[in-house]
């Protein structure tokens, strides 16, 4: 991530050239309303990945719900991937005016994940969230309710996450 | 100074579900109510987690279409569709022209069997019994045409990575014609039993509001949105598949209150006869599969492919490593989140109307809890 604010120009010339040009102008747009904040953004078979830290989400979201260069104000969907060395959050979303779709992905620390509510933002994400918190163990800082959802009370462990015994695992 | 005590009310606690027949499946919610008005609801779901996104973790891609199925169970051919066409976006997989047509027919076919059920299911919850002996009259009929292509009612398994499982039968083309005038004349007798009827109508005008903002911000999406007047339909929005060959107009509402999402769907059906009647006449002869291995393995990546179901914007979030099964596969049900706008809906209704705004919203819990 550090090396997007050297090769920033540098990716530009690829994109003008490997990418369609509609893309490529979205992509520069990008870099412009949120040239203050550490990001590296690509693109991958037509999808226009962003990827920031996860101090800046909130401030980048809302940017990108307002300006209105995006205007994106559907919150389509929040996952949680589970890799080897860290958590992923992605986030999907949809301009339902313009018609784009950006996702935003933030790593996460493996022992402790930890991330931003965004509930201020959109509405549409409190279930999203609770279900991050429900399987994969996700802390929502400043959701106000992150109580089980689609598992019960007394569930023990993080049914989503890679080492729990799918297979082997027994309820009675 | 007791009789000012005893007018003080007290909010009661009203449990409803989850084995209440309106509530379309297995949903819980708990309302809080003083006298005749709800003052907030709680939900509660998860009684039907089947773990499907994990399950499918340790499920080769082709026998991932058979979970699809069970998702959503009132629209499986959409559900596939856009299972195939995540792992086809990551493939780059050209899918024959024919298969292409075959898909948008039945899938629009699934639609309409979809609105039929909603239809007689709003009947019931407004205290009519008639419309669920037509709504699933003519949803039958399609069932039968389904049965004929795939073998099953409802868990069809059908569409493939690249394809269909197989051409069309001989008799599709001549089922067909007569299964789009049984629809068209279904849905004009639905409409004329049920869309403007007096009763019909003070059950359901002004109730269950949400405007456009709001509905956008809890996420809502498909007929749901459109009923509170926001023209979005990724058919057009951003079409996938060949959508854009069409020509069929977004009905909107201008309220968004239960009748403006039931009427939306009633006119939804007829804007899908017009797509399957000019699919009917453009579709081509042809392979029904592209060159692909059986055992699909997409390269490294990750892709998002979402298409309009009959509930909404039904999303899919893939991730690859290489192999034969999904490193991880995030579902994005649209029931899930039109779900999330009830208790807004339902703040201030009448208790006697919780029932009408949950069956408008028109949940499938295979879905919501996935």
């Amino acid at each position: 991530m550090a090396e997007e604010e050297t090769t920033e120009s540098i990716s530009e010339e690829e994109v003008s050239e490997d990418l369609d040009p509609i893309l490529a102008e979205r992509i520069s747009i990008l870099e412009n309303i949120l040239s203050t904040y550490d990001i590296s953004i690509s693109s991958f078979l037509g999808e226009i990945n962003i990827h920031i830290q996860k101090i800046d989400l909130l401030d980048i979201l809302t940017i990108l719900k307002n300006s209105p260069e995006t205007l994106c104000n559907l919150f389509l969907c929040l996952s949680i991937v589970d890799y080897e060395d860290r958590f992923e959050a992605v986030y999907h979303l949809q301009s339902t005016t313009l018609n784009h779709r950006y996702v935003i992905k933030s790593s996460l620390d493996k022992d402790k994940p930890l991330i931003s509510s965004c509930i201020g933002i959109w509405k549409g994400c409190d279930w999203y969230e609770r279900e991050g918190h429900d399987l994969f163990g996700v802390v929502f800082e400043g959701h106000p309710n992150l109580s089980p959802l689609l598992l019960y009370e007394e569930f023990e462990g993080y049914p989503g996450r890679k080492d729990f015994p799918f297979n082997d695992y027994k309820e009675w | 100074m007791t009789n000012q005590q005893s007018l003080n009310s007290v909010d009661m606690l009203l449990n409803m579900g989850p084995q209440h027949p309106s509530t379309h499946g297995v949903f819980r919610m708990v309302l809080q109510i003083d006298g005749e008005r709800v003052i907030d609801v709680d939900p509660y779901i998860g009684y039907l987690h089947r773990g499907s996104e994990k399950l499918s973790e340790g499920e080769q891609y082709a026998q991932i279409v058979t979970l699809f199925d069970r998702l959503d169970y009132l629209a499986n051919f959409n559900n596939e569709l856009v299972f195939c066409m995540a792992v086809e976006k990551l493939m780059e997989v050209e899918i024959p022209e024919r298969a292409e047509y075959i898909r948008v027919i039945l899938c629009e076919l699934n639609r309409i069997a979809s609105h039929f059920l909603f239809y007689g299911t709003m009947g019931m919850d407004a205290g009519a019994s008639t419309p669920i002996l037509y709504g699933f009259r003519d949803r039958e009929k399609i069932q039968s045409v389904f049965e004929s292509v795939s073998g099953a009612r409802m868990m069809h398994n059908y569409f493939r990575i690249g394809g269909v499982k197989e051409d069309l039968p001989t008799d599709f083309f001549e089922k067909i014609y007569w299964l789009i005038d049984e629809i068209k004349k279904g849905v004009d007798q639905a409409d004329s039993l049920l869309s403007f009827n007096e009763i019909f109508l003070n059950r359901t005008r002004n109730i269950g509001l949400i405007n456009a903002e709001d509905a956008i911000d809890y996420g809502l999406t498909g007929p749901n949105l459109r009923a509170s007047g926001v023209s979005y339909d990724l058919r057009k929005n951003d079409p996938y598949s060949i959508y854009e060959r069409f020509d069929f107009d977004i009905p909107v509402g201008d309220r968004g209150d239960v009748w403006d999402r039931y009427f939306v769907r009633v006119q939804e059906i007829r804007e899908s006869v017009k797509i399957i009647e000019q699919a009917l006449k453009q579709i081509p002869d042809g392979e029904i599969t592209a060159n692909v291995r059986r055992i699909a393995r997409p390269p490294e990546g990750d892709i998002f492919a979402h298409a309009e179901n009959p509930r909404g914007d039904f999303g899919v979030y893939l991730v690859s490593d290489g192999s034969d099964k999904p490193y991880r596969l995030k579902i994005r049900p649209p029931s899930f989140c039109n779900l999330m706008a009830l208790r807004h809906m339902m703040r201030n209704a009448y208790v006697s109307d919780a029932v009408m705004i949950l069956g408008s919203i028109d949940i499938v819990l295979g879905e919501v809890d996935r």
